[in-house]
């Protein structure tokens, strides 16, 4: 019965492995090609050039994997810390803020930090992004360590190993899944928010849908969301294939 | 010839006093604990026994008192290289999900810093060790059954060849067969090894089948009784540990005693030949009143009881009577000769290791030995 059920999920999940950037492609693909077969004033062909396409594109990613090197860096080693007896009361506090940043609206958070460095371009638009999508990757790390077996952080530390090495070797790998959960919503968010990024001038695929909207140029403004969403779907698979491959082996 | 690689252990004064509670966990402790022997400590649930034995690999550190393994002063050793010399295992084997088997018993010789090729083939001669075949080397612990997750977890704590190996309930969560098995293998694993094993449980009767030395421990973790298995069940220091010990105290005693160990009774009973005449040994049975005999065969191996009115009609001895059921060896239990003694109804026939007739043993040898035990423990008490 379970069994049938998992082998039934798992073939859910392959079907969606292989259908996802199927899909991507050819929502991608089709608008490009509706936009392009589409009967375009000045201000779209300036717009939809396929350089400037693919320079917002790149920007947005830039944009994405910044934040995301950054959710990472801060995330994983806050979250470590924060299951440390030394540091665990710190636990409810840090996780804290990163709610009040995840809840509060990301436009806002953006418009604040510009207000309040003045500053313009890709770090006025990363900072705030990845205050705004820390909290998976934090929450995570943290569920991940706490849901390690004592017994089995006990039976590293009774065989020799320092507290650092149980770390590195058992509580970490076992967490990793979690981890990896964490990081991929995390990048879907990330992607999202990063259309953001055009209001503090820092590029992006925001840029396209900005200008479709300002000058009522819908398949400008088309073009430039589903561009995004068919980037957010893509970093999504991204991360659906690495947890499938970088999970501790043991345990798949 | 057992080699002995195992160091003594000494608790002296050793107490643990959690903050915020009034009574300490464990409450001036002290033990010695005999090199190259079983010791388990034993007691009920919260008792403070796993308290006491983590305090010797320090997972638990002490409030005060001393601990010396082999002379050595263990609470001023470096935590982490000291439990690398003292090998450890738990109840559900505690095996790392993640890693294979194989790296599972290589991670102590790992921290100790093994190359690769003598770790690789520590990791085989232990897997061979525990009954286990190559091929569970790469093999991750999901795909083991609970018995043999358990003998990878006592291959990973010998791994490094440790003088001290600490066992908290390891057979706690296998089912009860296999947990015989187990027991019996961790016995051959120590008359080949010579550890200082300490082995926590909660059930006296593994208690009895595996230790050299059992420590009764009470609340607190108060020593009430430490000595041979043997004189606990002959004479349990107080009430409590009557209790502990159970119903059935004198039949788990005969479980320690080999036949042995007490005197065979070597010609209670008429034996013959049976080439031997049937009028001759009429005469002998008639010369000693004696109602039945034994017949042995060829070789001397006993094969048939014969009473004496069997031989009225009989012509020869190699058909009368009815065959010997069940026989004991030197080495068999007293409560295997108590079995045979009653399947029997009347002397267990004991035999020497060819099967050779060697002589019988009767309920009253099985009493008297019970007896004197009685008696031997209750003087060293006095």
């Amino acid at each position: 019965m379970t069994a049938a059920v998992r082998a039934k999920a798992s073939r859910a999940d392959r079907l969606r492995l292989v259908g996802q950037p199927v899909a991507v492609l050819l929502l991608v693909g089709g608008v490009l090609l509706w936009a392009a077969t589409r009967d375009l004033d000045s201000i779209e062909k300036v717009n939809l050039a396929p350089p400037k396409i693919v320079r917002d594109t790149w920007d947005h990613l830039v944009i994405s994997v910044v934040v995301t090197a950054l959710v990472v860096v801060v995330a994983v080693p806050l979250g470590i810390a924060v299951t440390r007896r030394w540091a665990r009361w710190a636990a409810p506090i840090v996780l804290g803020v990163a709610t009040v940043g995840q809840a509060a609206p990301s436009v806002g958070v953006l418009v604040l930090f510009f207000l309040w460095t003045e500053w313009e371009g890709l770090w006025a638009a990363v900072l705030p992004i990845a205050l705004y999508s820390l909290l998976p990757v934090l929450r995570n790390t943290v569920v991940g360590i706490r849901g390690v077996d004592p017994a089995l952080v006990e039976a590293g530390r009774g065989i020799g190993m320092s507290a650092g090495a149980v770390l590195r070797r058992i509580e970490l790998p076992l967490a990793v899944p979690l981890i990896l959960a964490g990081l991929r919503t995390s990048l879907v968010l990330a992607v999202g928010t990063a259309t953001l990024a055009a209001f503090v001038n820092g590029g992006g695929l925001g840029l396209l849908i900005d200008t479709g909207y300002k000058l009522n140029r819908s398949t400008v403004l088309i073009t430039g969301a589903v561009l995004a969403v068919g980037l957010a779907l893509l970093v999504d698979w991204l991360g659906a294939l690495a947890e499938r491959s970088l999970g501790p082996k043991g345990l798949r | 010839m057992t080699e002995h690689t195992g160091v003594e252990i000494r608790l002296d004064h050793v107490t643990k006093r959690y903050p915020g509670q009034e009574a300490p966990a464990v409450d001036d402790v002290s033990m010695t604990l005999p090199a190259g022997r079983i010791t388990v400590f034993v007691g009920p649930s919260g008792c403070g026994k796993t308290t006491t034995m983590k305090m010797i690999n320090r997972l638990i550190e002490p409030t005060s008192g001393t601990i010396t393994m082999g002379g050595e002063d263990v609470l001023s050793m470096d935590p982490d290289k000291l439990r690398r010399r003292i090998g450890y295992a738990i109840q559900q084997a505690g095996l790392f999900p993640h890693l294979t088997v194989a790296q599972n018993i290589g991670v102590v010789p790992g921290l100790l810093g093994w190359d690769k090729s003598r770790v690789a083939d520590r990791v085989r001669e232990m897997l061979d060790l525990v009954g286990l075949d190559d091929d569970f080397a790469g093999r991750f612990p999901r795909s083991l059954s609970g018995g043999q997750q358990q003998r990878v977890g006592v291959a990973r704590a010998l791994a490094a060849d440790p003088p001290v190996l600490l066992m908290d309930e390891p057979f706690g969560a296998v089912d009860p067969i296999t947990r015989g098995n187990l027991q019996d293998e961790l016995l051959n694993l120590q008359s080949e090894l010579g550890k200082t094993i300490v082995f926590v449980t909660h059930d006296f009767d593994e208690a009895v089948k595996l230790g050299d030395r059992i420590a009764v421990l009470g609340p607190r973790s108060r020593v009430l009784q430490y000595d041979t298995p043997e004189a606990i069940l002959a004479n349990p220091a107080d009430d409590t540990v009557a209790g502990f010990v159970g119903a059935g105290a004198s039949l788990k005693q005969l479980t320690l005693l080999r036949v042995r160990d007490v005197e065979v009774d070597r010609d209670s009973a008429v034996t013959a030949s049976a080439v031997d005449s049937v009028a001759d040994l009429r005469t002998r049975m008639t010369g000693r009143g004696a109602q039945w005999a034994l017949v042995l065969d060829r070789r001397n191996r006993p094969s048939r009881w014969v009473h004496a009115r069997d031989l009225a009609a009989a012509t020869s001895l190699a058909a009368v009577g009815k065959p010997v059921g069940d026989s004991v060896s030197l080495k068999s239990t007293l409560q295997d000769a108590l079995e045979a003694i009653l399947t029997e109804g009347g002397n267990a026939v004991v035999t020497g290791s060819r099967g050779e007739y060697l002589g019988t043993i009767g309920l009253e040898t099985v009493t008297a030995v019970i007896a004197r035990l009685r008696d031997e423990h209750a003087e060293v008490e006095s």
